[in-house]
């Protein structure tokens, strides 16, 4: 059993405090959600997870199964377990997936062997055709692709904790199911190279994602807070009545920020 | 006083009036200097022609080899225009391979043309003539490599390459440059397209200490288009240093050029390129692309693109970029759990991917890939040490 434990976190970006401690526990197996309106520090918050260059922290402890993850390179957080679902996958022009994954499995010590056999198993469970096993990364593909490619990955690479954000963003309806069927039979997966079901941390602005990915914990993100902590019930209240319920009162520094972001803030 | 005078050039095999009358142009002219446009940003001013000899590349031929003479016959062959003093010198000193396609003649596999070249303070003078007759098609390789062991030898090459492609003839031409890393190039290259011919020079440059590539593509014949593809990379003080001309010279003409280039430890790389399209070439698309990457902050690259249009009806295009490795591509495959040393030759080597996959070098290509991973690895190697403090 594996946990990812996030204490007092706050972190800026360019100078800005965008984090403004954040305190979350995810368990292997454990499905949160973390939603919030534009602007909230989503993507600061996996940002700084998986050690991002130009975000800083400024004070709180990440760690995984006790290990401080904040003091590891970035690839040595994601050996530790941890993996990160981009929101926009970067295109790698001429670099393989099968290479990129090659190298992962090597760094973490695991067999190579049989990778293509796994890469073509994965992809026909989330409909990613296989010809696009054979593009450089990223390059070219539609953003359902691109979804549908983080997904392979995550499946091949095994991790202990998931950092989806916004899988749903730039995805067809029909991606968006195959993406989150995966990512949910993976958290509910004993099979798992380690025996673990995998652990997720699901940022995202939308509740579509959580209607194929069930999350267990439903946080809300607020200019950079949790303001509030539930079960999927979270999510649904949320439909109904908008981020704006739930907003924390504007503080100082983030007024400035919140005059663009109000139009997103109330509405969903 | 230099070793190349006159009375040397008699000395070589053959046409010797028009090798010494060579020579004697070589000896009234002088040397370039960086002064002049054409050789900005070059080494040219330290180059020492007195602590070279004339001296004889051992040049090997493989593949099909009907149509391949070492000995021409016809000087005239070789009285193209020199467009600098070591053109000239190549003149007057070469050693000449001439492939002769006859019309609607077919090579099928490429011909592969090796210099070796070997001996302190040699000066080697290859001349490679293509000439391709019409509706024929050849892929022609030329290698430069030092001999085994004398890898830190001085030396000097001076190769001309002179290209003709007759009406709808197919020339597909790579140099792959190793020379030793003490060694220094200066070289031409001059491709002239007849009426819908199709013409492709590439060029690997990996050694050298200065390496300069003067490319002239010129297609005079209506519907001929050209392609110019060049791997370059630099490291330790080497320089490599590009000039390429995309020259228009008929209606409905068409050249694209793509050049790579990474320079790392204290390196320089230089390209700089012209598109002219002159007044009666009509309906023309030319494309020039010069993407360069800076991989040590000790490194330094320039890109210098130019465009002399001489007429409306044209479709032109000319991109240039220098750059360290993107920090979002690094990030992506460091998150997926790659070394950042290993994620940084996955980049480097995608980077050049685009061009070795049109590269006409067939089962060089992993070789080559393999060789620009060494040179990144090298360099990699010496970074941690650095960092754990043994030595080199």
């Amino acid at each position: 059993m594996s946990t990812l434990e996030i204490r007092g976190l706050r972190a800026s970006v360019a100078g800005k405090e965008i984090l403004k401690g954040i305190d979350l526990t995810i368990k292997s197996g454990e499905v949160h959600a973390v939603m919030g309106p534009n602007g909230a520090g989503k993507s600061t918050l996996s940002a700084i997870i998986m050690g991002k260059p130009g975000y800083e922290v400024l004070e709180g402890t990440v760690t995984l199964d006790g290990v401080d993850m904040l003091a590891l390179a970035t690839w040595e957080r994601a050996i530790a377990g941890l993996h990160l679902v981009m929101q926009y996958p970067t295109e790698v022009p001429g670099v393989r997936l099968d290479a990129v994954l090659t190298e992962a499995l090597s760094t973490r010590g695991r067999s190579t062997d049989g990778l293509d056999d796994a890469l073509r198993s994965e992809a026909g469970k989330i409909g990613f055709e296989e010809r696009f096993l054979d593009r450089p990364l990223n390059v070219d593909l539609s953003g359902g692709e691109k979804k549908r490619n983080e997904t392979l990955q995550l499946a091949i690479l095994e991790p202990k904790i998931a950092i989806l954000d916004e899988l749903d963003s730039g995805l067809d309806i029909d991606a968006l199911r195959d993406c989150a069927r995966r990512v949910e039979a993976m958290s509910n997966d004993l099979d798992d190279s380690d025996g673990q079901p995998l652990g997720v941390l699901a940022i995202t602005h939308y509740n579509r994602l959580l209607e194929e990915l069930k999350p267990d914990h439903v946080h809300i993100l607020a200019q950079g807070r949790i303001v509030e902590s539930g079960g999927p019930e979270l999510a649904t209240q949320l439909e109904t009545d908008g981020y704006a319920a739930f907003a924390a009162a504007p503080d100082d520094d983030a007024a400035d920020a919140s005059a663009s972001a109000l139009g997103d803030l109330f509405s969903l | 006083m230099s070793a190349f005078t006159p009375d040397a050039a008699r000395e070589r095999a053959g046409w010797t009036d028009f090798r010494v009358a060579a020579a004697e142009r070589f000896a009234a002219a002088e040397l370039p200097s960086p002064d002049e446009e054409i050789w900005r940003y070059s080494r040219i001013d330290q180059l020492d022609l007195s602590r070279f000899v004339p001296g004889i590349a051992s040049t090997s031929i493989e593949g099909p080899t009907d149509f391949v003479s070492e000995s021409a016959d016809d000087p005239e062959l070789f009285a193209d225009e020199t467009p600098d003093v070591f053109a000239e010198l190549n003149r007057a000193f070469m050693t000449p391979v001439v492939i002769r396609v006859p019309a609607g003649k077919i090579v099928a596999e490429p011909i592969v043309v090796t210099h070796t070249i070997s001996g302190s303070g040699t000066a080697v003078f290859p001349r490679l003539v293509i000439d391709a007759g019409e509706d024929s098609e050849v892929t022609v390789i030329e290698v430069f490599v030092a001999a085994d062991g004398t890898d830190g030898d001085e030396a000097l090459v001076v190769p001309v390459l002179q290209v003709h492609a007759a009406q709808a003839a197919r020339v597909k031409y790579l140099a792959v440059n190793e020379v030793g890393s003490q060694t220094w190039q200066i070289g031409n290259q001059q491709s002239v397209g007849q009426r819908d011919s199709t013409t492709l020079l590439a060029t690997v440059t990996l050694g050298g200490d200065y390496v300069r590539a003067r490319t002239e593509a010129r297609l005079s014949g209506q519907g001929s288009s050209t392609k110019q593809v060049a791997l370059y990379f630099a490291g330790d003080n080497q320089m490599h240093d590009f000039r390429t001309i995309q020259d228009h010279d008929a209606p409905k003409t068409t050249s694209d050029l793509l050049f790579k280039g990474a320079v790392q430890d204290t390196a320089a790389s230089v390209y700089t390129g012209l598109i002219k399209i002159r007044k009666h070439a009509h309906g023309t698309q030319a494309d020039q692309t010069n993407r360069n990457l800076t991989l040590s902050e000790g490194a330094w690259a320039e890109s210098v693109p130019n465009l002399d249009i001489e007429t409306n009806d044209v479709k032109c295009s000319h991109a240039s970029t220098v750059g360290p490795i993107d920090e979002e591509q690094r990030f992506y495959l460091e998150s997926r759990g790659v070394r950042p040393e290993i994620a940084e030759r996955l980049v480097v080597l995608g980077f050049f991917e685009e061009v070795i996959s049109q590269l006409p070098a067939g089962a060089l290509a992993d070789d080559l890939r393999e060789r620009v991973s060494t040179k990144l690895d090298l360099t990699g190697t010496r970074k941690q040490d650095k960092l754990t403090g043994a030595s080199a």
